[in-house]
């Protein structure tokens, strides 16, 4: 398709600007021509042309209201349309983030309840909405629990991950200048209790688990897990993206966590917008209250206001409060399903995994065989010795059948992983229709290997060269026009 | 309400497909003393429809502004109308990041685009699909520098937002980084015989943003090579980005990084986000930056497409040894800073026009206050600082009036002996600037 640069006309124009009603001084005398640009290169389109280029990409385009979108630890459920109406008001949307705090005492309200609704729901004492995605509340935990050790006089140099972890998890404890050391999983898929006992040292600050984990699995040992972190004086960490199994069924503060990170864009059903805005509440338990980021949204009387009186804080992450915007769905969204419907979510979240892995086991490996939560993963392993067809041929027959592909290749623990995670919004005719395919695909891979292996044959484009695309970087359109 | 299609007979046959008696069943791996035995404490839930009414009367509960006088890092701009139709397209927003290509090239190709137009605005080779926000953009740009140079000092302009300097100072103390600030003059620019002195050879970086927070236009040349004479990097930041219609872009005056917010392409204020991380560089630092890219390629057929590119620099890839650990970004913002970009077009030069003259308007109509004066004499955007009697005073009457007032200054400058900061853009009409000088004189 053509480029919005190549559609440009000089002198077209879609937007325009009102008339000045002020005295229009030249630019040059009021700023100074050497502070002045001479071209303004930016495509020249009419309203028509925008709208029309821009639904045509669109349409190239696949999101969960287009279709089943089974991306594990994605959590890509359907969000409802209520949220994003609420969402829109422009008594939520129009205020400045400096209004005074006479005039958003709305915002300060909502702010404040959902903080308290994810404390309830975590089992923590209280959350910072500052951060702006997940990731970015996991640096945040890690910067928590630098700043708890850094009060206490400690040093200590590293923080465990399992090797099941996400890539974030290692990435946010190498931003905070710590050292990653990786904790085995065990033939279960758990976390092996024996060399984190061994790895469990005093210079180590914590470990940062994922419950449950990117196998779709409960870690089973959780109170010897944190048994063994606690008693060495380190802090639990809880990636809370896998949270959607969980809610309303455990809570993580109960298990023995003492921090957590929500994705609210998950669990708490804020549509993913092609990769963001998400939201990354981090909540912790009392001890570490103190540390949480400023400025905090204080109650007193009836009345909300912002406060940065913390002196032990660690600061700021982010400008001004975060991704309002979001917390007005996921408060909305919590509003909506109450406590039943928080744990209808995890019931039906784990069940139409379980679901799957049944529907789906005698056609495609199990990596564990084991009751799952929220994902199951599966290999394609077995497809790959006897036809040689990969996973990634796999995901995109799935193409053509009219489904987003899972999560593959990931945990990396898993060879040629395929990760299902359906969550509880898809219906049983859903559930059938997608395995009904993906069995299909794997008739196809005995039978007719080729095919699977040339897929996709009915998107707009064919399999893309990615190795060119890094050999070659084209990351911008350099081709001169209208200047 | 909930969001769960199943009928209690379809989730009999599941639990029979699963082999198991009920759904607690399901959760057999959970310890049993950690179940919960009863129901979260949350109010309540609601229907649609008391959802609707419910949230209404929060929103009812803020009090939204008659005009704002505030900038300071979020500006109040007209979004055309096509805006919120493309990214109301559900296409867009139920999406997830583009990792499957063949069913994503709509929002790919939109990045590409979006990326075209940011190199082009800030005379740079790069710019990633977005940020959090424009700080932590500055504060990723930081990091980046040190880690490049292996240098562990970094020097921030005095005339940086606050906010952006606290969270650089954040990123920094994780890092073990030490941050010194640059002092600005009489004109509200940074001190150039200052930033000499400072510098050495284990500085990274030097940080600066022009229009700067005093809304001060920063000559960004000089502090460039400044800094390139001692081996350090410039990152440069901007306050309101449509300043890029008229001003000369900071790659072109030497800057190696750009950063700043880009909520003013088209994102409403949201008090206060979701905003846009811009980050754009030299082509330098095209396999270092954070974030996702979007590279042009061809397919099995030789058709033009495009895929997410480089990611060995992403968290997925390479882990700890990632450069930086950002996974979902601001996607659907920067979808929006596209679709504004191309409905304005050339358009931008005379929208940014029209915020300096207003801005100058205002500034001057307030001069001519007894006991008003400007801060400083430096040239200036859409915002400019006044010294002025009593700034909470002036804010008070504004507000009775309905107005968002001006920034306070003196809680982050203090040196400056009270002040304040006001902000002027095209939504700002003259007889509400007119009224605002009368409610202050």
């Amino acid at each position: 398709m053509e480029l919005i640069f190549e559609k440009s006309r000089p002198g077209r124009a879609a937007g325009t600007v009102p008339a000045s009603d002020v005295p229009e001084t030249a630019l040059e005398r009021l700023i100074g021509p050497e502070l002045l640009r001479d071209t303004l290169n930016l495509p020249e389109l009419a309203e028509v042309d925008i709208v029309r280029h821009y639904t045509r990409l669109s349409r190239r385009n696949f999101g969960v209201d287009v279709g089943f979108y089974p991306l594990g630890s994605c959590t890509m459920k359907y969000n409802p349309k209520i949220n994003e109406r609420v969402a829109g008001l422009d008594g939520f949307t129009a205020l400045h983030p400096y209004a005074p705090e006479a005039f958003v005492q709305g915002n300060l309200q909502l702010l404040y309840e959902l903080a308290g609704y994810l404390s309830e729901i975590c089992g923590m004492a209280d959350f910072t909405l500052q951060p702006a995605a997940g990731a970015h509340g996991e640096l945040t935990g890690v910067m928590i629990i630098k700043k708890h050790f850094e009060r206490k006089g400690q040093r200590r140099s590293t923080i465990l991950i399992p090797d099941t972890a996400h890539g974030t998890n290692p990435a946010s404890v190498a931003l905070c200048g710590f050292q990653v050391a990786t904790v085995r999983s065990d033939a279960e898929g758990g976390v092996d209790v024996g060399h984190l006992r061994e790895l469990m040292t005093k210079d180590v600050a914590g470990l940062m688990l994922t419950n449950p984990n990117t196998l779709g699995l409960f870690e089973r040992n959780i109170e010897e897990v944190a048994h063994i972190v606690h008693r060495k004086g380190g802090l639990l960490y809880c990636d809370g993206a896998n949270a959607n199994a969980l809610v309303g069924v455990t809570r993580p503060g109960d298990l023995g966590f003492d921090i957590i990170q929500l994705n609210l864009h998950k669990t708490f059903s804020t549509p993913h917008g092609c990769g963001g805005p998400g939201s990354g509440p981090v909540g912790v338990k009392r001890h570490l209250v103190p540390f949480l980021p400023v400025p905090r949204v204080v109650k007193r009387g009836r009345r909300y206001r912002w406060s940065e009186d913390f002196p032990h804080s660690i600061g700021r992450v982010r400008s001004f409060y975060g991704n309002f915007n979001v917390m007005v769905k996921a408060y909305a969204y919590i509003r909506s399903i109450g406590a039943a419907g928080m744990r209808r979510v995890s019931e039906n979240a784990v069940l139409n995994a379980n679901y799957i892995k049944e529907r789906l086991r005698g056609h495609y490996q199990l990596a564990y065989d084991r009751t799952c939560m929220h994902e199951c993963v599966f290999t394609g392993e077995k497809q790959l010795r006897e036809s040689g067809v990969h996973t990634t041929d796999i995901a995109k027959r799935l193409l053509d059948y009219g489904y987003h592909p899972p999560t593959i290749y990931f945990p990396l623990i898993v060879r040629e992983a395929i990760m299902i995670e359906p969550t509880e919004t898809e219906s049983k005719e859903t559930l059938d229709e997608f395995c009904e395919a993906m069995i299909s695909i794997a008739r196809e891979a005995r039978e007719n290997p080729d095919l699977v292996r040339s897929a996709p044959l009915t998107t707009p484009v064919r399999r893309l060269d990615d190795v060119l695309a890094a050999r070659k970087p084209d990351v911008c359109w350099t081709v001169c026009q209208g200047e | 309400m909930d969001y769960v299609p199943h009928t209690p007979g379809e989730q009999k046959e599941m639990l029979k497909v699963i082999g198991v008696g009920d759904l607690e069943d399901l959760f057999a791996d959970i310890p049993a003393k950690y179940r919960l035995g009863g129901l979260l404490n949350l109010p309540p839930p609601l229907s649609e429809q008391e959802i609707w009414e419910h949230m209404g009367r929060l929103a009812a509960r803020n009090r939204l502004p008659g005009a704002t006088l505030t900038g300071a890092g979020a500006y109040h701009h007209y979004i055309p109308a096509v805006v919120s139709h493309v990214v109301g397209r559900s296409e867009f927003y139920t999406a997830y990041t583009p990792y499957q290509a063949e069913i994503s090239q709509g929002i790919l190709q939109a990045i590409y685009e979006y990326q075209t137009m940011i190199t082009r605005l800030t005379g740079t080779q790069v710019a990633n699909a977005s940020m959090y926000d424009g700080a932590t953009a500055m504060a990723e740009a930081a990091v980046l520098s040190a880690k490049s140079l292996g240098r562990s000092r970094l020097l921030v302009g005095r005339s940086v937002h606050p906010e952006y300097r606290k969270v650089v100072g954040t990123y920094a103390w994780a890092n073990g980084y030490a941050c010194e600030e640059i002092p600005f003059g009489a004109t509200g620019r940074l001190e150039q015989a200052a930033l000499r002195e400072l510098l050495d050879d284990k500085t990274a970086a030097v940080l600066v943003q022009s229009p700067n927070f005093f809304g001060v236009i920063e000559d960004i040349g000089p502090l460039a090579d400044l800094a390139h004479s001692r081996g350090a990097l410039l990152v440069a930041g901007f306050t309101d980005p449509t300043s890029l219609g008229i001003l000369k872009a900071p790659g072109d005056s030497g800057a190696d990084f750009v950063v700043g917010e880009g909520q003013s392409f088209g994102n409403p204020m949201n008090y206060g986000g979701p905003y846009l991380g811009i980050l754009a560089s030299t082509e330098a630092f095209m396999r270092k930056i954070p974030g996702r890219l979007v590279g042009a390629t061809v397919d099995r057929e030789g058709r033009r497409g495009y895929v997410l590119t480089l990611q060995t620099r992403e968290q997925h890839i390479r882990r700890e040894k990632a450069t930086s650990n950002i996974c979902s970004n601001e996607a659907l913002c920067m979808l929006a800073a596209a679709v504004y970009l191309a409905c304005l077009g050339k358009n931008l030069k005379r929208l940014a026009a029209l915020n300096v003259w207003k801005a100058n308007y205002l500034k001057e109509a307030l001069s001519a206050l007894p006991g008003w004066r400007p801060l400083f004499t430096g040239p200036v955007y859409n915002e400019f600082a006044m010294s002025c009697p009593d700034a909470g005073a002036a804010n008070r009457r504004l507000e009775k009036a309905g107005f968002t007032g001006g920034y306070d200054l003196s809680k982050d400058y203090p040196e400056l002996g009270g002040g304040i900061l006001f902000c002027a853009t095209e939504m700002l009409r003259r007889e509400d600037m007119d009224k605002a000088v009368s409610l202050l004189k």
